[in-house]
């Protein structure tokens, strides 16, 4: 049997995420790995992107109008069609709002269940995933013959861009659902780096205050050490930041190789997206606060003396 | 006019910090404080707004699980819904065969919107919407943020990993929610009071005609390694000397 990874893309470039879905498909040890490229006019580039990748056999590419925008109703169609006649045992994606979008949508038209946020492989149906905001985490086996799953980018190194490209074959598509339309996409703009991708990555919570002072200190801190911002719930529905930069169970999952927190008080939902980061560090005026408890170096001060304490010390470094 | 149904599930209440069973099998859940997912409790919310705002004539909530699961659906009475439905089945049911009674509901049920939370705090499967939609092949508005209906068709504002995205869902048409989407109110009184005369039905798997079929084994559930303690600094300089020279990733 194969393995069929969706490959995620924006009509222009592949996500890094499928570099992550690649790898964890190569992981299940299944059978050669294939990835499904679906989009509007245009997206041949990307199935070429995908065909370069490391350990991916042949890249299946649908061009239609009906892909773009990667509406859900139409690509479970495209994937349900593929998974029946292909020959695939797996389905694999990343476990990024369009993976989670779309897949449990295919599974129910496979008829099978599904395995969400996978973050490790244990054999071809053997899967270790966190339940309770990350709190514990199961062993489950799974019971269909097809097996469908989300992965965790963070949980599979990214697969570098190979050697020889692997063949691209062009398929039909399987037509419009005709029950959706993709009107536009409003993008959160940002010079910095991405927040699931940054080996570094600054955070800031309620504690900053005000908007202006979020700014100020996190983009200051952030751009000082090249890192990607985040921030925690209630700093988005503070309307501090837009809520893409939301790090917890609800937002994103990120594990870089150093994590500032400053002024986050380290709730069980905030947790749950950073805690297997590399190195935590903690600034809090307030020393009970739970994110010491996870934090490799802690910090009990006021972050606005703190902060620009800190970022004229980095630029000495 | 426009009927909806919402589904709602009952979950370990997101203040408890769980605890795994001795023996591995599962996550103890004797005496612990059981609540409403909060994502359905959104779900509820924008439901009884669409008919205060005259847009929906029957709000009717629905759970699958346990009995006690009539807590959650009298909870959703007191909130504003009209009507529940208690699915009871003996066992927490895998998101699959979740949709799959639902599914049946709708059948019986007519509604022309389905809204759910886009994930259970306590699976965290995020999958039972998605599943409802693809069986019964209508448009999925899933992590919606912002949800508009302009006659037969229904706009939603969806919270995705880049910003935000807009799509256009034909009628009838699963939605499911994510916590912008509303801020849930609090149940007054003589609403709790009034719910306690609200109709709530009791139906079994089999009445429905629905045979349970599982997916999965799990095969055990353990603590996450733990982080090891931390030190607190003195001072941003030692932050700094210690990020450069003991931990090296500046």
């Amino acid at each position: 049997m194969k393995v069929l990874v969706l490959g995620e893309h924006d009509g222009e470039r592949l996500a890094k995420a499928t570099r992550h879905a690649v790898a964890a498909a190569r992981r299940l040890e299944a059978g050669p790995v294939e990835v499904l490229i679906a989009g509007g006019g245009g997206s041949g580039a990307v199935a070429e992107e995908a065909a370069g990748l490391e350990g991916v056999a042949r890249v299946l590419h649908a061009e239609d109008a009906c892909y773009e925008g990667g509406l859900a109703e139409n690509l479970a169609l495209l994937l349900a069609r593929c998974m029946r006649d292909g020959g695939y045992g797996h389905l694999v994606a990343a476990a990024s709002t369009f993976g989670k979008n779309v897949l449990p949508r295919v599974a129910a038209l496979l008829g099978v269940g599904m395995v969400s946020e996978v973050q490790a492989i244990e054999g071809p149906d053997r899967f270790v995933r966190p339940i309770y905001a990350g709190n514990v985490l199961e062993r489950v086996r799974m019971l269909d013959e097809v097996k469908v799953l989300t992965v965790r980018a963070t949980a599979f190194d990214a697969v570098a861009s190979g050697g020889e490209a692997a063949p691209v074959e062009r398929i039909e598509g399987a037509g419009d659902a005709g029950l959706s339309r993709h009107v536009g996409l409003e993008r959160s703009e940002s010079e910095r780096p991405e927040l699931t991708a940054a080996r570094v990555v600054v955070s800031g919570g309620r504690g900053l205050g005000s908007k202006e002072n979020f700014e100020r200190l996190i983009f200051g801190l952030a751009d000082r050490l090249g890192a990607a911002v985040g921030a925690s719930r209630a700093a988005v529905d503070a309307g501090f930041v837009p809520n893409d930069c939301q790090v917890g169970q609800t937002g994103k999952v990120v594990a870089p190789e150093l994590y500032v927190a400053v002024g986050i008080s380290g709730a069980i939902q905030h947790l749950a997206g950073m805690k297997d980061s590399k190195v935590i560090v903690a600034i809090n005026k307030d020393e009970e606060a739970p994110i010491f408890e996870v934090a490799d170096y802690g910090l009990v001060a006021d972050l606005n003396e703190a902060v620009p304490e800190l970022i004229e010390a980095l630029g000495k470094e | 006019g426009m009927k909806v149904l919402v589904a709602v599930k009952r979950v370990v209440d997101y203040n408890v910090r769980v605890r795994v069973k001795a023996d591995g099998s599962g996550v103890e859940t004797s005496n612990v404080k059981m609540s409403m997912n909060p994502f359905d409790e959104i779900a509820v919310e924008e439901a009884v707004r669409w008919k205060e705002a005259g847009l929906a004539t029957e709000v009717v909530v629905v759970s699958v699980g346990v009995r006690a699961a009539q807590e959650q659906l009298r909870q959703a009475l007191a909130l504003g819904a009209d009507r529940g439905v208690l699915v009871e089945a003996g066992e927490v049911l895998e998101p699959l065969e979740v949709a799959r009674v639902l599914a049946v509901l709708v059948e019986r049920e007519g509604p022309r919107v389905v809204i759910l939370g886009k994930q259970a705090i306590d699976d965290d499967a995020n999958q039972t919407g998605q599943m409802l939609a693809g069986l019964l092949g209508w448009g999925q508005g899933t992590f919606a943020s912002k949800v508009v209906f302009e006659g037969d068709e229904v706009e939603v504002v969806r919270e995705v990993d880049g910003g935000l995205e807009t799509v256009r869902l034909k009628l009838p048409a699963v939605i499911t929610t994510d916590l912008r989407l509303n801020e849930p109110r609090y149940a007054s009184l003589p609403n709790i009071m009034k719910a306690k005369r609200k109709p709530l039905e009791v139906v079994g798997l089999e009445e429905l005609g629905v045979e349970v079929v599982r997916h999965r084994e799990v095969e055990g559930v353990f603590e996450p390694p733990r982080r090891k303690g931390g030190v607190k600094v003195g001072s941003v300089a030692e932050l700094v000397a210690r990020l450069r020279d003991e931990a090296k990733v500046i």
